[in-house]
């Protein structure tokens, strides 16, 4: 009896330091999970950053002792590339992939935009939520499938009508087109979304049709945004590999007509990358180099304009 | 709750880190594995195993298949190093003429003046390539002198062959390629440049390919196309050629009737060391050929 007198108070007391101790001890466990957390993120972030490094330190190390060995004027500006004679010239290479991205712009772009315009601006909503998936499904088809396609239908197809192999820039061209589409309409329909409703009412307040409203206003006001869609299509155009292969013959010339066969950049690894070794294999890594700084310039083009979008 | 949270953490935490352990005890389990054989091997290798180099020189083409050979020659005849190195046919028969290596890889036939030097020729492997077209063209039988004009882009039109009047186009395999390799070989596609060095001769706006599947798919495409397949590839989608009326087949490519192949020789010179030998026996015997039978057709 007198010890449960006696020592409950203290028992209680007790029980209300621990209380306290453990609050202290939540504060102090609340920190330490914020920080590692916070050291979680950051480790995820620097996987990319790390990635990036990684991947340009390789290929420039490997890639850039070929290029000198060669000279570099001799490998950017030779037009023959014949590896076992140790001939590296990739200028064929270079044209190939710009001609191909110059193409696929010329029928992917205004085609892509004008899609943006339709789902964003005109079409009714029943025909939006057809359209939309469909966009959306075409960017999820692999570029195997696209490149299949191409040399089973597109290929034939310019054989039968224009004479030649098929195998050609065209096809390129036309394969490209349709591959960056996703990429140009999903950007620029956002961006044409992002105009201000008033620019649009404004105009149309003025006395404008519809159609000199989104040539005259919507489109220009979205024009950073669309810009950045183009370049990014470029840019998946440009590191396009597998369908590529399939459907443009990979002959390492200057195409004289869009019906020759081209050979480009990406081709000319992934064809070669099996057999190479020495000097030819150091060469592969050397297109890699170059198809990087393309790559580089794009980004930087595509940065600018989308800090003009902030202006 | 918040107690939990930290402790889900140090669990997932604690996962983390038992998985990468566990990744690494087991590398060194099977690493311990490894030397454990090997101890093994060298027990055995005391009894009755044989010791010493074997040299190889020649053919680029053998080289891959003398490697892989050598490599699985190495877990039955530990005891025995095995070196292959390339340099080319020429050089692996006046080689092993010279005494200079043991085994001269060669991936041609022996010329007149070699064939006097009493060598000894173990035939390894045949390798044959037939010219393909498509099912729906006419043609089918043309002579070596022709195939080689047609590649070289001397003959442009089918009709000058026989066939519909209509522009060939040439199908080939990317540089590197073991069967362009042999066809070029073969079919008399090399010319030496201005260096000396020997160049594909080959249509420059051929349609190139990186694999025999690749270049078979797009030959049922293409009309008016021409190409070449290893024999393997043949199938019912692409027609092969008769050369000189002699069908590609695997029998004809044996009894060396079919011209477009070649024998893969290793050739020796008077007594060989018993390790080449065992090296030899073992190339040629049942195993090393089920290797060769992965890209060539064996010579058994």
């Amino acid at each position: 009896m007198s010890i449960k007198e006696v020592g409950l108070p203290i028992f209680l007391n007790k029980i209300n330091l621990k209380k306290k101790e453990n609050q202290k001890k939540k504060i102090k466990g609340k920190e330490i999970l914020e920080k590692i957390t916070e050291k979680i993120f950051l480790l995820c972030a620097f996987m990319s950053v790390l990635s990036v490094a990684m991947i340009t330190i390789f290929i420039f190390v490997k890639g850039s002792p070929a290029i000198f060995k060669i000279g570099i004027f001799k490998f950017i500006l030779g037009t023959k590339w014949n590896p076992e004679a140790e001939i590296f010239g990739i200028l064929p290479m270079i044209l190939g992939s710009l001609y191909a991205t110059l193409g696929a712009i010329i029928i992917g772009v205004p085609v892509g935009i004008l899609t943006a315009v339709f789902i964003a601006e005109i079409a009714p909503k029943w025909l939006v939520n057809i359209i939309k998936p469909a966009v959306e499904l075409l960017a999820g088809i692999p570029s195997v499938v696209y490149g299949f396609f191409g040399l089973l239908t597109i290929v034939p197809l310019i054989s039968k009508n224009f004479g030649g192999p098929g195998n050609s820039l065209l096809a390129v061209c036309i394969i490209l087109g349709i591959m960056i589409l996703p990429t140009i309409i999903s950007i620029s329909e956002n961006s044409i979304r992002a105009v201000p409703k008033e620019y649009k009412e404004g105009s149309l307040a003025m006395g404008a049709s519809r159609i000199q409203t989104i040539f005259k206003v919507i489109l220009p006001a979205s024009k950073s945004g669309i810009m950045a869609g183009i370049v990014l299509g470029i840019g998946r155009a440009i590191g396009e590999t597998m369908a590529v292969i399939l459907i443009s013959g990979n002959a390492a010339i200057i195409p004289k007509s869009i019906l020759k066969p081209i050979r480009t950049l990406t081709a000319n690894v992934a064809l070669e990358m099996g057999y190479a070794f020495g000097l030819a294999e150091e060469a592969l890594f050397a297109t890699g180099v170059i198809l990087f700084i393309f790559i580089i310039i794009l980004n930087i083009i595509l940065n600018i304009l989308t800090h003009k979008v902030g202006e | 709750m918040k107690k939990l949270r930290i402790f889900n953490l140090i669990l997932i935490l604690t996962m983390v880190v038992t998985i990468f352990v566990g990744c690494n005890s087991d590398k060194e389990e099977t690493q311990s594995d490894q030397t454990a054989q090997q101890e093994q091997n060298v027990v055995n290798q005391g009894e009755d195993k044989l010791e010493g180099t074997v040299t190889m020189s020649g053919s680029t083409t053998v080289l891959p298949v003398a490697q892989a050979i050598a490599d699985a020659f190495a877990s039955v005849e530990p005891g025995i190093t095995v070196n292959v190195q390339g340099g080319g046919s020429s050089t692996g028969i006046k080689d092993a003429n010279a005494g200079t290596v043991d085994i001269g890889n060669a991936s041609r036939e022996l010329k007149e003046e070699e064939k006097e030097w009493g060598l000894t020729e173990h035939v390894l492997a045949y390798d044959g390539i037939a010219v393909v077209v498509h099912p729906e063209n006419p043609v089918s039988d043309l002579d070596k002198e022709t195939i080689n004009k047609i590649f070289r882009g001397e003959i442009k039109n089918w009709k000058e062959v026989g066939g519909n009047d209509a522009q060939i186009v040439v199908l080939g395999r990317e540089a590197g390629s073991g069967t362009r390799g042999a066809f070029e070989e073969i079919v008399g596609l090399l010319d030496k440049n201005d260096e000396g060095k020997e160049v594909s001769a080959m249509v420059e706006d051929a349609l190139t390919f990186d694999s025999n599947g690749a270049l078979k798919a797009s030959l049922s495409q293409q009309k008016n196309g021409i190409g070449y397949l290893s024999l393997g590839y043949l199938d019912e989608t692409v027609k092969a050629l008769t050369i000189n009326g002699v069908e590609a087949t695997v029998e004809n490519v044996k009894a060396g009737t079919y011209e477009i192949s070649r024998h893969l020789l290793m050739v020796t010179k008077g007594e060989i060391s018993k390790e080449a030998q065992a090296f030899l026996d073992y190339a040629l015997g049942e195993e090393g050929q089920k290797i060769v039978a992965e890209k060539y057709i064996p010579a058994k």
